[in-house]
């Protein structure tokens, strides 16, 4: 059914942590290795080796360089995935039912045998987040890896999404934003864990973590704890470079 | 928004087709015979070719029926419902006028609602999409509306109401220009809320995801022939609403109907064009696109 739920019992997402994401796509791949050989359909690509490659991706890092009005320039890795909205707009335009939100845990889901191919959901979401695949012409999107989350087939340490598991600057956490004393909700609340573009009102599960402020190397004098005992005792050059200074300065 | 041939001949054709039902449930014209049947005729090729049309860009066509199923949330599904009601319901009132040149005029006025509907809720699929800030707004149900009554107007052969419609579609069709131009400013989404970044200073796209092309840069940032926006408004306001209205005035002639009737279709197949080509949706700004 396309209504959304009132309410979920958990609320399963991620927590990105833009201050450490060293923008690898480590994510990427593992996502894409994981889902395509699981859930659903495969993620196909067209063109692979050619000139033009493309693909259906459910995670893709962005970089973007931002540029403060006073200081340095800070570059900024960004992976983005489904944010498994609690107010999907992606759900309640599907005229099938093939989109869906769990009541359970609050992911967002596509029954691909049921998908017509409309695109109309890739057009709600404001985030990209839903990718048509071009090979079997369904709807593709982060499945919160569900296939690995609840299998006890897996070892225990390895039931959290693929990008999760696979992230070596740990930026990526994963659990429970409806509990407040939940790892990733005190995460959130730790480091202000924000919403993307809030005024849409989708109201994202998905928090993603400021880049936390960086150090200025055009004002050590402030943090270097050491400046007071290396005082300079003179300013002024002395010897040769000394005399060539007061020479000039008499011109 | 990638501008779908399908979907362009879809909303347009089948826009004029359920505003000609509309009038010929409403009994405007009330012919009987062998002219009801050509009337009838040229709506349900129109109304219904424009359906067939849009069932081509569905990636599962086959599985088309389950469309009907979620009328309670997806306005998508209500079109559905509502385009396939009209057709039936106008359908019987159509045997009534063309076999038994008999008015059932409870059939033809509720096919006649079901006809706006239909075109009502085709708008709303759009005007829901609060990510293409273009389209969200109240102005875009009502262009749709105006322009299938006042086409419908021009096929039925209703000369004062087509001139009306035509005048205050015009005027709707500017105030939908205007407005959306100013629309993605106005809607407060940038890359700043897109990223949350904005609080550490400006932000730029350093570089995207991947080298090649992708579905969302295929489907959402379509960026072609933007440059000739303007030329193609003129295009689109001179023969969709101008030169109909001229010839509207002009002295009658079926010739001359049937010109106003093309000139009309050409310019709101170029102004429905524009209405996808046009339309910016939010997530280019993640490419640091529009």
């Amino acid at each position: 059914m396309t209504t959304l739920p009132s309410s979920t019992r958990r609320k399963l997402g991620l927590v990105i942590d833009l201050d450490t994401c060293v923008g690898c796509h480590a994510c990427v791949v593992s996502c894409k290795g994981w889902n395509t050989e699981n859930y659903g359909a495969p993620l196909s690509d067209q063109d692979p080796y050619g000139a033009e490659p493309s693909g259906t991706f459910l995670n893709r890092v962005h970089s973007y360089e931002v540029q403060p009005d006073d200081g340095t320039a800070q570059l900024v890795h960004f992976p983005k995935s489904c944010l498994h909205c609690d107010n999907a707009p992606c759900v309640t335009v599907c005229p099938t039912g093939a989109s869906y939100k769990r009541q359970e845990d609050g992911i967002v889901l596509v029954n691909e045998d049921t998908c017509i191919g409309c695109g109309l959901c890739a057009w709600a979401c404001p985030y990209g987040a839903r990718e048509m695949d071009a090979a079997a012409k369904v709807m593709k999107k982060c499945t919160l890896c569900v296939d690995r989350i609840y299998n006890e087939n897996l070892p225990e340490v390895d039931r959290v999404p693929a990008c999760v598991r696979t992230c070596p600057s740990n930026a990526r956490h994963f659990g429970d934003l409806a509990d407040p004393d939940s790892d990733v909700s005190q995460l959130v609340a730790a480091r202000g864990g924000m919403d993307l573009m809030p005024e849409q009102g989708t109201a994202p599960v998905n928090k993603y973590l400021p880049p936390r402020l960086k150090d200025r190397l055009d004002r050590t004098e402030e943090i270097d704890v050491l400046a007071p005992f290396l005082a300079p005792v003179t300013d002024q050059p002395k010897g040769f470079l000394g005399w060539l200074d007061k020479a000039l300065d008499k011109i | 928004m990638h501008p779908a041939p399908s979907i362009i001949a879809f909303s347009t054709l089948s826009g004029l087709g359920f505003g000609l039902l509309f009038w010929l449930g409403i009994g405007m014209p009330g012919s009987t015979g062998l002219v009801a049947f050509v009337f009838f005729a040229i709506a349900y090729v129109l109304a219904g070719g424009g359906l067939i049309a849009s069932a081509f860009h569905l990636g599962h066509p086959e599985r088309g029926l389950l469309a009907f199923t979620q009328w309670r949330s997806s306005w998508l599904s209500r079109e559905a419902v509502c385009a396939v009601a009209t057709l039936i319901i106008m359908g019987l009132y159509a045997v009534g006028r063309v076999f038994f040149a008999a008015d059932w005029f409870v059939l033809g006025w509720l096919g006649a609602a079901l006809s706006l509907g239909t075109v009502f809720t085709t708008s709303m699929i759009y005007t829901q999409m609060k990510t293409v800030p273009r389209w969200y707004s109240p102005l875009t149900p009502a262009l749709y509306l105006t322009l299938a009554i006042g086409g419908g107007a021009l096929l039925a052969g209703q000369v004062i109401w087509a001139l009306g419609l035509l005048v205050l579609a015009s005027a709707l069709q500017l105030a939908w220009w205007w407005q959306g131009d100013r629309a993605f400013a106005a809607s407060g989404t940038t890359m700043a809320t897109a990223t949350g970044l904005g609080h550490i200073g400006t932000v730029r796209a350093f570089e995207p995801p991947h080298t090649g092309p992708n579905y969302l840069l295929r489907e959402m940032v379509f960026v072609i022939a933007r440059k000739h926006a303007l030329k193609l408004r003129i295009i689109a306001f001179a023969l969709g609403y101008a030169l109909p209205l001229a010839l509207l005035l002009a002295p009658f002639s079926h010739w001359i109907g049937l010109t106003a009737v093309l000139c009309h279709i050409i310019g709101i197949l170029t102004s429905r064009w524009l209405f996808f080509a046009e339309a910016e949706h939010v997530v280019g700004l993640y490419y640091g696109k529009r």
